[in-house]
């Protein structure tokens, strides 16, 4: 029997205001407990909610670029449930009316495919608090300074079919997210989660198996695992001749599994209805299109235009501007060193290397977009061969500073003089006559496989600096009047 | 429509309410009595009326997003039954 996984994803993004979407508290990141929740978030009597007009403007820029259709009507809900870190016993929310309604966007899969995800609607609403159960005197304790965080919360059909697709998408929207600047996207930091519906049927079925919802999904890593892992689970289970429950399920990146969130799972009853605090909010074409004017190029702009403005392959483009921040870096090193094919080869292979061994991120990279155009330049004009760029750059990650000064100092200028280069090829061809003779007495198609070892000695000599091409042809030339 | 005493546990746990076989017994009763006047207001022709989101004809006016609020813990948690190390303690909970 073959299987298909079916996913949908509900993604959580906070939205970086400054201020809270019903209370005028800061949302800055780490400062000491609750001191950044006020009498509103800590829905004392009498407090009332007045909404912040950045989180709509946020949200209208995502659901423009997602090119999905804006709610110029939209109402807060209240979503009824007793949790302590949600102290006014409902969360505030959109239900019926959101802000951003059905969209749909491409996403690029590896191997160039690309698959089209639907949006089902994506609202605004209030992040809870954070409940910490380490042992308080055998209670909980409870942090207000997240509560009333604003947040987008983007919910996606079921179009995916694996872990993959998942993941992609998951990309996009945080690519889109972090180049409209309304997030700053840091999974690990909370600012963007992720629970995913997970259902499996078997391959050809129309109707959709019964999903389970897995929360506590903090990087783009687990969401992969945890599909993947649900996924088996609920074929396992189906294969034995049992049957999927419909529950929450918690994801355990530590021991590799998921399991039931609520021990007694009640059938949840949120009784939503209208929020009689908060009027409907309307917004009008002018100011919808005031805002359209404000975006930035957008990923899937930037990557048509890096292919047709640098001649590069739509997946090294798609690579390149996954993240606005490379993408820049990119563009920086492009026009700096007129090297825009170099330039993405050396963003895309040795730097990430760089950063992904040494677990940096972009933001922190120590070599600057000029230092590395310079590096391109001095390999484009033959100063030094592409494996000295290699050693070159690794003293640019250490801070050593741009690359003339490393190759001055470290003394890697390559040699191209012909008369030092003849020197070392009459030198190798004298300690290795019998290689030669071997050489001279091969079949012609077999001597550029033999020429390999002459050129390894060679540059062996010259401690790699010497001009391949130069030895090449000094080589060939000593070798065919030997 | 009438509930019985059942669907009045099941709405007391979930609003975390904790409450006696007989008061919900009763409680099922007088809620029951309500929603009779509701199943008269469900006889009423709605099909070319919109929802109403808010009983006043006004629109939500929006503040511009600037922080207003100082840090005001330590008279706020004064009025805590328990706090430590600036967290608010409750009953412990976990899922």
């Amino acid at each position: 029997m073959e299987w298909e996984t079916v996913i949908g994803l509900e993604i959580h993004v906070q939205l970086s205001t400054q201020s809270k979407i019903f209370s005028g508290a800061s949302t800055a990141f780490g400062a000491a407990p609750n001191t950044q929740a006020c009498a509103v978030d800590l829905a004392m009597p009498g407090t009332l909610p007045v909404a912040n007009e950045e989180a709509f403007r946020f949200a209208v820029m995502f659901g423009l670029a997602m090119n999905a259709e804006i709610g110029k009507r939209s109402v807060f809900e209240r979503k009824n449930y007793f949790y302590p870190d949600l102290p006014k016993g409902y969360q505030t929310t959109q239900l019926q009316e959101p802000i951003v309604g059905p969209g749909v966007i491409e996403v690029e899969l590896a191997g160039g495919q690309t698959k089209s995800v639907r949006l089902h609607h994506a609202h605004l609403e209030e992040d809870a608090g954070k409940s910490l159960h380490e042992d308080y005197q055998g209670m909980s304790g409870i942090d207000l300074n997240r509560a009333g965080t604003p947040l987008i919360e983007i919910v996606s059909e079921p179009d995916m079919r694996s872990a993959e697709e998942a993941v992609a998408y998951l990309k996009k929207i945080h690519s889109i997210i972090t180049y409209l600047g309304i997030s700053d996207g840091e999974m690990s930091q909370g600012s963007m989660r992720c629970d995913a519906n997970v259902s499996v049927r078997l391959k050809g079925d129309e109707k959709l198996g019964t999903r389970c919802e897995i929360k506590n999904i903090n990087s783009f890593k687990f969401v992969e695992k945890a599909i993947n892992i649900e996924a088996e689970r609920q074929i396992d289970l189906i294969e034995d001749g049992g049957k999927v429950t419909q529950e929450t399920r918690l994801f355990d990146a530590e021991k590799s599994e998921t399991r039931p969130m609520r021990s007694k799972e009640v059938a949840n009853d949120y009784r939503y209805f209208p929020c009689p605090d908060l009027l409907p909010v309307v917004l009008d074409d002018e100011y919808i299109e005031a805002i359209r004017g404000t975006l930035p190029e957008l990923p899937d702009a930037k990557r048509d235009r890096f292919v047709n403005e640098y001649g590069l392959s739509k997946y090294d483009a798609a690579v390149l501007t996954s993240e606005r921040i490379t993408a820049d870096y990119f563009e920086s090193v492009a026009k700096a060193s007129g090297e825009a094919k170099l330039a993405a080869n050396w963003v895309m292979v040795d730097l990430a290397a760089f950063l992904n061994k040494s677990e940096t991120s972009m933001t922190d990279c120590p070599v600057a977009a000029e230092q590395l155009a310079g590096l391109i330049k001095r390999i484009k004009d033959g100063t030094i061969s592409g494996k000295i760029a290699k050693q070159v750059f690794e003293a640019m990650t250490r801070g050593d500073g741009d690359a003339d000064t490393i190759i001055e100092k470290q003394g890697l200028k390559q040699v191209s003089d012909t008369g030092a280069i003849e020197k070392m090829v009459d030198d190798v061809l004298a300690n290795n006559q019998a290689q030669v003779d071997n050489y001279k007495n091969a079949d012609e198609n077999k001597r550029p496989k033999m020429l390999g070892f002459f050129v390894g000695q060679i540059m062996k000599t010259s401690k790699g600096q010497a001009n391949p091409q130069a030895v090449n042809e000094i080589l060939l030339k000593k070798l065919s009047e030997q | 429509m009438a509930v019985d005493q059942s669907d009045i546990e099941k709405l007391a746990e979930l609003a975390r309410l904790q409450i006696s076989h007989e008061a919900a017994a009763e409680t099922a009763q007088s809620i029951s009595q309500v929603l009779e006047l509701v199943d008269q207001l469900q006889a009423a022709d709605t099909r070319n009326v919109s929802p109403m989101a808010h009983p006043l004809d006004a629109l939500q006016r929006l503040r511009p997003d600037t922080v207003t609020e100082t840090d005001q813990r330590e008279s706020l948690q004064a009025m805590a039954p328990a706090t430590e190390d600036g967290l608010y303690l409750v009953p412990r909970v976990i899922e």
